[in-house]
């Protein structure tokens, strides 16, 4: 009886305090990115993605070419001709090709260093990111974000995506954004579009923690010593305490 | 000791008391052997405070405490340059949340077979003292890396000095070494946390230790072993803490070690638990984030700050809030008046009482990482109230109790 009353007071407890510790939420839904850092094809598609388009005005400075050739399966001459655009040393980091002053001069300052990008933001931020821009008149970029509202980066793939208008739901007054439709196709295709995205925020995941695949695979090896090392270790204690009653 | 005289031991024996140290605290060191799972804790403690050493000692030599590059050598120099570095820093930043968590169980453990009561008082104050030295090494410690969390986390924390009347800018200044914090804090904190502080913490924790040996350990029925011995002066529920405990608590740490390898090696961030997102951006102190949340482990008591309001735009009554939770604590012992230990004797109703303790208490902590609302403000203020009620109210309460019997001898169930 008591362990009902127990039980029955905390679920209580437990019930208020889930309800006010998880009404919040909201913003804008994000999509899944579901990448996959041990896919090389798709590492090396977001490589040269990433060193074509955003280190022209990104850097990722805690990233050097060298240690993107080893985990990436290239060879030496690959990286440096189709990765390394400012032709930096082979274990030199990835620089930006704009410098700091003309990014404070054109844009007011100087775009974020994208090495643990996909740590901070996380990467299906990252993917509703670069797949969320759509158009609107008033923004000196002509384009505006679904997750990142007035960004001053420009939809640099606007040529391959095409030109997304934004969708809003109206609810008692208040408009909210619920989504994107694509009003003028690009060079292409959704899906299309969605893979390229996709291999970059991979290699956008992979920079932000090199050794993450070694780890886990590492990991597994450590956890099946463990285990063996706990079967030793506790028949070693049955023995020892066979005779404490 | 005249027939050992002429090995080595005996040589040593004479010059060094080697085998008295290890015959009085550990082979003929006699401890209750009812031990449940509630007792692991002390040992895993431990073993987390070497891994942090370890692991510390070696982040030590490739760290930079200066602003201008110590997030990069975290997050190019240790987590991507040097050999093994990555592991080494996720030790260390997986042992500083194992460290609080096996504590609060430790802790716990104490609360509910009463290890904290006559004549364990000062056990009980050590180990408030190594949980005080070890909130300081956390708090510093979460400075070195120099993310964004690293920055403003340090600033809402040592603003809070600041709201103490009069005195309480100038003191805020003298900790930060500037008007803000910068250079010379940082390299006050690393001093701080890989110098004094640990000498401080290993300083307790013998302390702890030798008082524990002094008394013996309580135990889940609450029983002083010492009081029933055999001829030989041995107690009778006692058995040598080594090899009976030793190959015990081995088998504790492979369990806990595989929990520790999981998150090391599967998720080190935990969720944003262990790592904050937030911090893996370099430090800004023109850019305040949105949202500014302690780590987990002092967020039960961030909560009690904030549950309380401010008077007169002063935060000041929070921090006095914030500061008597942990005060009140080290008064435990004294709080509670019933004479039995265990919570195995005591009321039931007192049972109820400990396991909504552990609610709102989780409930506090939970609420800290989170920004807060006017539902959730005041969800805090009635945790905050019962945290201190539960204290404040035992002196009374602890008296109504109707006690089971208590047996003579330990109970192995």
């Amino acid at each position: 009886m008591k362990k009902t009353i127990l039980i029955a007071l905390l679920t209580l407890i437990a019930m208020i305090s889930s309800s006010l510790v998880l009404a919040s939420g909201g913003g804008y839904p994000k999509r899944s990115a579901d990448v996959d850092v041990d896919d090389m094809a798709s590492l090396q598609h977001g490589a040269k993605l990433f060193t074509g388009y955003c280190l022209s005005c990104h850097s990722a400075k805690f990233v050097r070419f060298n240690r993107v050739a080893t985990d990436l399966g290239m060879t030496e001459s690959e990286v440096m001709e189709n990765l390394n655009h400012l032709g930096v040393k082979f274990g030199g980091t990835m620089t930006a090709t704009m410098t700091d002053d003309y990014a404070k001069e054109a844009f007011g300052a100087v775009p974020p260093d994208l090495s643990l990008v996909a740590r901070s933001r996380g990467v299906d931020w990252l993917f509703t990111y670069l797949t969320g821009f759509y158009a609107d008149s008033t923004k000196t970029t002509g384009h505006n974000n679904v997750i990142f509202k007035d960004v001053g980066m420009p939809n640099i793939f606007w040529k391959q995506q095409g030109v997304q208008e934004p969708v809003y739901e109206e609810h008692e007054g208040h408009k909210t954004l619920t989504g994107v439709k694509n009003v003028t196709p690009g060079t292409q295709t959704a899906e299309e579009f969605d893979k390229d995205m996709r291999d970059l925020v991979a290699f956008l995941s992979y920079i932000g923690e090199p050794n993450q695949s070694y780890r886990k695979s590492l990991g597994v090896y450590v956890l099946i010593f463990l285990v063996v090392f706990f079967g030793f270790a506790y028949a070693m204690k049955k023995d020892y305490w066979k005779d404490v009653h | 000791m005249e027939q050992k005289s002429n090995s080595l031991m005996g040589w040593i024996d004479a010059r060094y008391p080697a085998t008295i140290t290890w015959e009085k605290h550990l082979a003929k060191y006699y401890t209750p052997k009812n031990f449940n799972f509630w007792y692991f804790f002390g040992s895993l403690a431990f073993m987390v405070l070497v891994i942090q050493i370890l692991s510390g000692v070696f982040l030590t030599m490739f760290y930079k405490p200066d602003t201008a590059v110590a997030f990069q050598s975290v997050e190019m120099g240790i987590m991507r340059d040097v050999e093994w570095g990555w592991l080494i820093r996720y030790f260390h930043s997986t042992g500083a949340s194992a460290f609080f968590i096996v504590i609060y169980l430790h802790m716990f453990r104490a609360l509910i077979y009463g290890s904290y009561k006559k004549p364990r008082e000062l056990i009980w104050i050590f180990g408030m003292l190594i949980f005080l030295a070890l909130m300081a090494e956390g708090f510093m410690g979460y400075l070195l890396p120099w993310g964004q969390m690293s920055f403003w986390g340090a600033q809402v924390i040592i603003n809070l000095v600041s709201a103490i009347p009069f005195v309480g800018e100038g003191l805020s200044t003298w900790v930060r070494g500037d008007f803000v914090i910068g250079d010379a804090t940082l390299n006050r904190f690393f001093s701080l946390h890989v110098a004094a502080i640990p000498l401080i913490l290993v300083g307790l924790i013998f302390a702890h230790i030798v008082a524990l040996h002094q008394v013996g350990s309580n135990n889940p029925d609450g029983v002083e072993i010492k009081k029933n011995k055999d001829e030989n002066g041995i107690p009778k529920d006692g058995i040598p803490f080594h090899p009976y405990y030793s190959v015990k608590d081995i088998v504790g740490v492979i369990v806990f070690l595989m929990f520790f390898s999981i998150v090391v090696f599967f998720m080190p961030e935990m969720f944003g638990y262990f790592l904050e997102h937030a911090n893996f951006e370099p430090a800004n102190p023109l850019k305040t984030p949105e949202h500014i949340a302690p780590v987990w482990y002092f967020t039960p008591y961030y909560s009690i700050l904030r549950a309380v309001p401010s008077i007169a735009g002063s935060a000041f009554p929070g921090v006095i809030a914030m500061g008597a939770a942990i005060v009140v604590l080290f008064f435990l012992p004294w709080l509670d008046r019933n004479p039995v230990k265990s919570i195995r004797y005591r009321a039931g109703w007192y049972k109820i009482l400990i396991a909504i303790f552990v609610v709102t208490f989780i409930t506090l902590g939970v609420l800290g990482t989170l920004a807060p609302t006017d539902g959730r403000t005041l969800l805090a203020q009635i945790c905050t109230f019962y945290y201190f009620a539960f204290f404040l109210l035992m002196p009374f309460y602890t008296k109504l109790e109707k006690n089971k019997p208590v047996p003579e001898r330990v109970t192995m169930k």
